[in-house]
């Protein structure tokens, strides 16, 4: 570790009645460092934030604060401060007594404390609101007595959760800005917290991409835009095109039938991989100069550049380019080999693999029923003997979400959501694993859905006991 | 525009239900009963001022009791998952759906000579009388109007955003702070109206004291018995009554305006 770490999560682990909130975090936040928590809705981000606060207790891991354990210590003993989301600002008081509530606290003397919390109104762009009261204040106004009474306090560690989110957009532009100030000119430890990507990479020193209780990649800004750790990251900071692809030798990568240059080694021989390839990556040429040749589908015109979809072996592709083309006409797309991106897939099976013991079966009405996760599943046209040991396949295309709402299968968590070009890459978590399902659709990450499987699409075979 | 039209059936409501008997109430407290200008009922009514007295005594520390023990209640049941506290709510409702002299004679059995309070007070060598005596006409009181306590504190207290006390605690306050500098004053509104629907109501109540108080009644009895045979001492008392009430209310009011300031 080169700098010094203010605040250390180590193993950290979150459960919220039984659901996993956290799973084994391990953070360092270093000193006068802006470093954003950026994730989706439900993936841990927030409570990580409540832990280094105090708020919350977790089942299992260490906290530390310069080097100290403070797992124990209650949030008002903690040299940290809170900006809340919705500001949380004490009705019954005015802007003054709110940014001196926590001075008052610390035995100032009256001259102090007045004289700090002029300055730090002054700091904040409120000079001569003191005595107003917080329901005659604008949302953005609220938002600098909630910074003010934070900052005022000179914690080392400020924690902001998500204090943005309910401004309007350009308010909240100006107000990154001025928070990044803020940040360089109090010279502060700054964890921010926030599902906005853009946010994120505009005010961050580095960021911390968190997915479903874990962290997906921890690096700059840069890093993380121009090397996402996989394709999780790729989709959600910025756009990218994510393709399935198969890895053919060091440097040489198939999809979509097509051999391209990249400069990615180290991986197995003929592994399946994702490949991601950035918008702006994509250089429109004619098509007999390029490899990847497709039909323009749709240009629409983003005011700095035009936003190109183009079609090209059932799958679409996304181009970012400053000279429009027409739509209907063929073009050529070359990429240049060291923006192939190319990275594990997260779901290493490309089947949802099965292996359990037929509970039992109909040999009249050819059925075979087996018990996965306590429920009956009845597989139709399949007879195999009661207590034999099989295997089922399922491919991702063989798992849809119940129409009617009852499912082999209830309460999947979906973890992600991944356009790949051609459909999405959906990755589900049942009770005890996980699962990869294909669809056309888009779902909504972090909530819960029934799941079918056809078993038509299934390879059911017997599993004999030397195979195990 | 904002129609005053549907105001209007209340309107005539209160001219006739609020107005009316209150201008009949005065209207008999300042005459004599032929009906002439006269402060004699005032005169007649200053012979119970002691029994005023002992009411407003009474109904200040049934008031204060219930303060007391409704506001931890009401701030732990604040703090409930949200079908917690409509389950706790409900419970608290419950008794008030029986009928008001049914509880009260319920206490007349607890507390009596030989009553099942008396008779394990006894087994432990206690001799206590426990019925016919302020304490027993408080008890029954604090009963009665608990609930009336707890609702408006309840109903403040719920809208305490948590994220205010975590808000107080992030800035160092330990949880009496929390409790003096943020939960205190913000159910200042709930304190006052709990007092007022507690305070009003016991001061001029009656039967209470008539069946636990013994000998001590309190004011609504003697206008209740009054009343059946002399309007006009009656009304006197309503009218001075109400005038203490009122002088009260206005003084909390004023009181809690300031501290909702501070």
């Amino acid at each position: 570790m080169k700098q010094n770490s203010v605040v250390s999560l180590k193993d950290i682990n979150f459960k919220y009645s039984n659901e996993v909130i956290l799973n084994n975090i391990n953070l360092d936040i270093y000193d006068k460092e802006f470093i954003t928590l950026l994730g989706p809705s439900g993936c841990g981000k927030t409570t990580t934030l409540r832990i280094i606060a105090g708020f919350e207790t977790p089942q299992s891991g260490e906290v530390y604060f310069e080097g100290e354990k403070v797992n124990d210590l209650p949030p008002y003993k903690r040299n940290v401060n809170t900006v809340f989301q919705k500001y949380a600002l004490f009705p019954h008081l005015n802007v003054f007594d709110n940014v001196a509530f926590g001075l008052k606290l610390k035995k100032m003397s009256k001259k102090e404390i007045e004289q700090k919390v002029k300055q730090m109104l002054a700091i904040v762009d409120l000079k001569g609101y003191e005595k107003r009261s917080i329901a005659n204040l604008s949302g953005g106004q609220q938002q600098r007595v909630a910074i003010a009474r934070a900052l005022v306090c000179d914690p080392k560690v400020v924690l902001l959760d998500e204090p943005l989110g309910a401004l309007d957009l350009k308010l909240r532009k100006d107000m990154q800005i001025e928070l990044k100030q803020l940040q360089q000119k109090t010279q502060k430890t700054f964890v921010y917290v926030t599902h906005d990507q853009e946010e994120a990479l505009t005010m961050s020193d580095r960021v911390c991409v968190m997915n479903n209780g874990v962290i997906a990649q921890i690096g700059t800004p840069e890093d993380i835009y121009n090397e996402p750790a996989n394709a999780f990251v790729a989709d959600f900071i910025g756009e990218a095109n994510i393709i399935n692809g198969t890895m053919l030798d060091d440097c040489k990568v198939k999809l979509l039938g097509v051999e391209l240059d990249c400069v990615d080694k180290g991986f197995d021989k003929n592994k399946p991989v994702d490949v991601v390839i950035r918008p702006e990556d994509i250089e429109v040429v004619a098509p007999d100069q390029a490899k990847l040749v497709g039909t323009v589908e749709d240009v629409i015109f983003k005011g700095v550049h035009f936003e190109i979809s183009v079609k090209c072996n059932n799958c679409h592709w996304l181009i970012h380019s400053t000279v429009s083309q027409k739509i209907g006409d063929t073009i050529g797309m070359r990429i240049d080999p060291f923006n192939i991106h190319i990275m594990d897939k997260m779901f290493l099976n490309p089947t949802n693999d099965i292996i359990t013991t037929v509970y039992n079966s109909d040999k009249e009405n050819n059925t075979t029923t087996f018990l996965l996760e306590g429920t009956e599943v009845t597989i139709p046209d399949t007879y195999f003997e009661e207590g034999k040991k099989i295997k089922i396949s399922l491919p991702p295309d063989a798992l849809y979400i119940a129409g009617d709402g009852v499912g082999h299968l209830d309460e999947l968590y979906i973890e992600s959501v991944i356009w790949k070009g051609e459909h999405n890459e959906i990755i589900l978590e049942s009770d005890e694993r996980k699962w990869i399902m294909q669809s056309d659709i888009d779902e909504q990450v972090a909530t819960y859905v029934p799941i079918c499987f056809d078993f038509g699409k299934a390879e059911i075979s017997e599993v004999t006991d030397d195979e195990k | 525009m904002k129609s005053k039209r549907p105001a209007i059936p209340y309107l005539g409501w209160m001219l006739v239900f609020t107005i009316v008997p209150l201008v009949m109430v005065v209207y008999y407290a300042f005459t004599d009963s032929e009906g002439h200008f006269s402060v004699e009922p005032f005169i007649n009514a200053s012979v119970y001022s002691e029994v005023f007295l002992y009411s407003l005594l009474i109904a200040l520390i049934s008031t204060l009791i219930c303060l007391v023990l409704a506001y931890p209640l009401a701030f732990s049941i604040s703090r409930c998952s949200q079908r917690g506290q409509s389950l706790i709510i409900m419970l608290l409702m419950v008794p008030m759906w029986m009928n008001f002299i049914l509880r009260i004679y319920a206490w007349v059995l607890i507390l009596q000579n030989y009553g099942p309070l008396d008779m394990i007070l006894n087994f432990f060598g206690i001799d206590v009388t426990l019925i016919g005596n302020s304490g027993a006409v408080i008890v029954g009181m604090v009963y009665e109007f608990l609930p009336f306590m707890i609702l408006p504190l309840h109903t403040v207290m719920s809208k305490i955003d948590s994220s205010l006390i975590e808000a107080a605690q992030d800035l160092g306050c330990s949880g009496f702070y929390v409790f003096r500098k943020v939960i205190l004053p913000l159910s200042v509104p709930g304190i006052i109206s709990g007092i007022t629907m507690v305070f009003v109501p016991t001061a001029s109540t009656f039967l209470v004291a008539q069946y636990l108080g013994g000998t001590q009644f309190m004011i609504g009895d003697v206008i209740e018995r009054i009343f059946q045979s002399d309007h006009n001492t009656g009304s006197a008392i309503a009218v001075v009554l109400m005038v203490v009430i009122l002088g009260c209310l206005v003084f909390m009011n004023r009181f809690g305006d300031k501290e909702a300031v501070n």
